[in-house]
C-alpha cells in the first residue's frame, strides 16, 4: 500500500457517545470544542448507566440542535443493556422524538423504530450482532440506514460484509477508543469501591476515561466504567485509514476520551486526506492513549494485540 | 414449570431423560452451538440415537445453534439448522437474526426459541423476534431481578424461561467480547469463552499461576481451590487491592427462588452445564424435578428441602453459590 493512492473515497468522521461519567460542565465544554472539529457526525446520549444524569433529555437535545445548526449530523444513542422500567421509558422516548435519526444499541430500540410510522430510519450500534449479510439484510428491510460491525470482526469480514451491504445502507466501523467489551446487571465500579449498586455514590464521576483495572503483576488490562466492562488498551486503526478507505468504509468512529480527543480527530482527518504518512500515523497518538494502543481484531488476532511496528501487516 | 437440562453426549442426554427432563438441550460438533469444546456434542447420528430415546419417553429435545453465523461460514450454521430439522428436534435455539430468517423459511413449521445468546431483557426487544419470525420462547439474560422478570413475562408476546443453576455469566449473554479480547475467540464468534488451549498453569515461587494467552488470571495460595480460569472469574487490581474485580468464581442456584419464579410467569426453568458428566445432569435433574414436584404439590407451602442445598452445593464452582442478578447488591 502506497500513502500515494488515489482517494477516492472520503469516509466521514464521526464522535460516538461519551461512554463516561462526566459532569454536566465537562459535557459542555467538551462539546463546544467538538462543534471546531472535523467530525462530520456526533452521537449523543447515556449508553451505559440510566442513572447517570448530567444531562437529561432537554440538554441532549439543546447540544443536538446547536450541532446541527453548524452543520454535524446528530445523532442520539440508546441505552445499551436495559432493565428496569423507567430505562425502557427512556428508550421509548428517544425513539419517539422526531427530529434526530437514532443509534439502536439494542434490539429493543430496533422493534420501537421499527414499529413507527411504519419504521424510520436507524443506525444500528456494535452491540447488535450483525454478523452476516443475511441479518443486514432483515435489519435494512427494518429501516437500517448505517451499522456497525462488532468491535471484535475482522477486517476481511469487514471486506466481505461490505460487499453484501444492501443499497443505501452505510457502513461505519469503530477506529479509536477503548473498546466497548461487556455489559453486566452488576456495577463494576461500585464493586470496586465496595459499594451496593443502588448506593453508588455516582463514583464513576472521579474516573474521566473508566477505573482502570491491572492483572496482579501490574499489567494494564481492563476498565471498570459502571456496569460496562472496557479494555485498558486503546484501539487504534488510524495507521488503517488508508485501507479502511480502499475497502469502502463510509464513516470511522472515534469514541470520546478525555484526553485531547480533538488532536485525535485532527490525527484521522489528515489522514484520510492522505496528509499524514503511515510511519507516522503509528506514533502520533501515542502520547494521548492512557495505556497504550491495539488493533489486534482488525487483523483476526486476540482484540489486546499491539500494533506490530513494522510492515509485516501490510 | 418445564425443566430444560443439559446433554454434551449420549449418557447425558439419558441421564436427563431418566431423571426428570421436559426437555433436554443439545447442540453439534462444531462452532454453531455456544459449548464448542473438545470431545463434546453430538454427531448427527448420535443426536438421531439421543432424539429417539428422548422422543420415547416424551421427553423433547431442543437444537442449540446459538452462536453468531460468520460471514465466511455461513453454510456451517445453516446446515446445522437443517440437520436440526431433519432429525426432528422439537425446538431450535438460536440467537443469530439472519438465521433465524433462514430457519423461518426453509422450515416455517419449525418452533424457534431466541437464545439466551440474543441478550434479550425486556418484552420489546422479544417482540421483534416474535414479530419478524414468530418465535414461541426466549431465554432471558442471567442480568434480570425478580420484579424485571415479572415485568417481562407480563409483556413478552411468548413464553420466558430462565436460568436456574449452574455455571454464571456475570455479563450480558450475547455482548461479552472479553474472551475474543484475550485470546481471539469469543462465545459469539467460536462458542467458547476462555477456551482450554490458551490456558496454562504454573507453579511459581509466588504461587500456583493461571493464565490466559500470557494474561495473569490469577495467582493462588496453597490453600486456595485453584480454578479454571474464566476471564471473569479472575482476581485483578484495581482501588488499590486484589480482588475478584468482576465476579467470584460461584454458580447461580435459585432453588430458594422457585414460587417466586413460578408467580412472575416463567415457563421453563434452564439448568446450565452441557460441558459436565452425566452423573452432573442426573443429580441436579433429580434435585430440580423433585422440587418442581413438590412446588406443584404443596403451592404456597413449599419449602427447600435442606438435602436438596446441600447436593446442589457439592457441584457448585468453588462450591459457593450466588443468587446472581437476583441479588440486591446487584440493582
Amino acid at each position: 500500500m502506497t500513502p500515494a493512492m488515489s482517494i477516492s473515497h472520503r469516509p466521514r468522521l464521526s464522535l460516538g457517545p461519551v461512554s463516561y461519567y462526566w459532569p454536566a460542565s465537562a459535557l459542555r465544554d467538551f462539546y463546544r470544542r467538538i462543534a471546531d472539529t472535523a467530525v462530520d457526525v456526533v452521537y449523543l446520549g447515556e449508553t451505559v448507566c440510566a442513572k447517570r444524569r448530567s444531562f437529561n433529555v432537554d440538554d441532549w437535545l439543546e447540544i443536538a440542535a446547536a450541532l446541527e445548526g453548524i452543520g454535524k449530523e446528530v445523532v442520539l444513542s440508546s441505552l445499551t443493556l436495559i432493565e428496569a422500567a423507567s430505562e425502557i421509558g427512556g428508550v421509548e422516548r428517544l425513539c419517539a422524538n422526531s427530529r434526530f435519526a437514532v443509534e439502536a444499541n439494542d434490539m429493543a430500540a430496533v422493534e420501537l423504530l421499527a414499529r413507527r410510522d411504519g419504521g424510520i430510519p436507524f443506525v444500528a450500534g456494535a452491540s447488535l450482532n450483525i454478523y452476516n449479510p443475511r441479518t443486514l439484510a432483515v435489519l435494512a428491510s427494518q429501516g437500517m440506514s448505517r451499522w456497525l460491525p462488532p468491535v471484535e470482526m475482522h477486517r476481511d469480514l469487514v471486506a466481505a460484509m461490505i460487499d453484501a451491504v444492501p443499497p443505501g445502507v452505510e457502513t461505519e466501523v469503530f477506529a479509536y477508543g477503548r473498546l466497548p467489551l461487556a455489559w453486566s446487571a452488576r456495577c463494576f465500579t461500585a464493586r470496586a469501591h465496595d459499594l451496593p449498586k443502588d448506593q453508588c455514590g455516582f463514583r464513576c464521576l472521579d474516573d474521566p476515561d473508566g477505573l482502570l483495572m491491572t492483572t496482579r503483576e501490574g499489567r494494564p488490562f481492563l476498565v471498570a466504567n459502571g456496569v460496562q466492562t472496557q479494555s485498558a488498551l486503546t484501539h487504534n486503526l488510524l495507521a488503517e485509514v488508508p485501507d479502511m478507505i480502499s475497502l469502502g468504509i463510509d464513516v470511522l468512529r472515534i469514541s470520546p476520551q478525555s484526553r485531547r480527543v480533538w488532536d485525535v480527530i485532527d490525527a484521522f482527518d489528515r489522514m484520510r486526506d492522505g496528509q499524514l504518512p503511515v510511519d507516522a500515523a503509528r506514533t502520533t497518538l501515542d502520547g494521548l492513549m492512557p495505556s497504550g494502543p491495539c488493533n489486534g481484531y482488525w487483523y483476526g488476532d486476540a482484540g489486546m494485540t499491539p500494533p506490530v511496528l513494522d510492515d509485516a501487516h501490510l | 414449570m418445564d425443566l430444560i437440562l443439559p446433554a454434551g453426549n449420549l449418557p447425558s442426554l439419558k441421564a436427563a431423560v431418566e431423571h426428570g427432563a421436559s426437555a433436554v438441550y443439545i447442540g453439534f460438533r462444531d462452532d454453531t452451538n455456544a459449548r464448542h469444546f473438545g470431545g463434546l456434542n453430538f454427531t448427527g447420528s448420535q443426536a438421531a440415537r439421543g432424539i429417539a430415546h428422548a422422543h420415547d419417553r416424551g421427553v423433547r429435545v431442543l437444537a442449540a445453534v446459538n452462536t453468531y453465523a460468520q460471514a465466511d461460514g455461513w453454510s456451517r450454521w445453516t446446515h446445522a439448522v437443517d440437520r436440526a430439522a431433519d432429525l426432528g428436534v422439537d425446538a431450535l435455539i438460536l440467537a443469530d437474526i439472519g438465521l433465524m430468517d433462514y430457519a423461518r423459511e426453509r422450515h416455517p413449521d419449525l418452533r424457534l426459541h431466541l437464545s439466551v445468546q440474543g441478550s434479550a431483557t425486556s418484552a420489546e426487544a422479544i417482540a421483534f423476534y416474535h414479530r419478524r419470525f414468530g418465535i414461541r420462547r426466549a431465554v432471558l439474560p442471567r442480568v434480570l431481578s425478580l420484579a424485571q422478570i415479572r415485568r417481562v413475562a407480563r409483556a413478552s408476546p411468548v413464553e420466558i424461561e430462565v436460568f436456574g443453576f449452574g455455571s454464571l455469566c456475570v455479563m450480558v449473554e450475547g455482548r461479552c467480547l472479553l474472551s475474543s479480547y484475550v485470546t481471539g475467540r469469543s462465545p459469539n464468534t467460536f462458542g467458547a469463552c476462555s477456551p482450554a488451549d490458551a490456558v496454562r498453569w504454573k507453579e511459581t515461587p509466588e504461587g500456583r499461576e493461571s493464565r490466559l494467552n500470557g494474561v495473569l488470571i490469577d495467582r493462588y495460595g496453597p490453600q486456595e481451590h485453584a480454578g479454571y480460569p474464566t476471564l471473569c472469574k479472575g482476581r485483578f487490581h484495581a482501588c488499590d487491592r486484589d480482588y475478584y474485580a468482576l465476579e467470584e468464581p460461584a454458580s447461580l442456584n435459585t432453588l430458594d427462588l422457585l414460587p417466586q419464579l413460578d408467580a412472575a410467569g416463567v415457563q421453563a426453568i434452564k439448568i446450565e452445564g452441557r460441558q459436565r458428566s452425566p452423573a452432573y445432569v442426573a443429580l441436579v435433574a433429580r434435585v430440580w424435578r423433585d422440587a418442581l414436584d413438590a412446588h406443584a404439590n404443596e403451592g404456597q407451602g413449599f419449602k427447600v428441602r435442606p438435602q436438596w442445598a446441600q447436593a446442589l452445593s457439592t457441584l457448585s464452582e468453588g462450591a459457593q453459590t450466588t443468587f446472581g442478578a437476583y441479588e440486591r447488591s446487584w440493582q
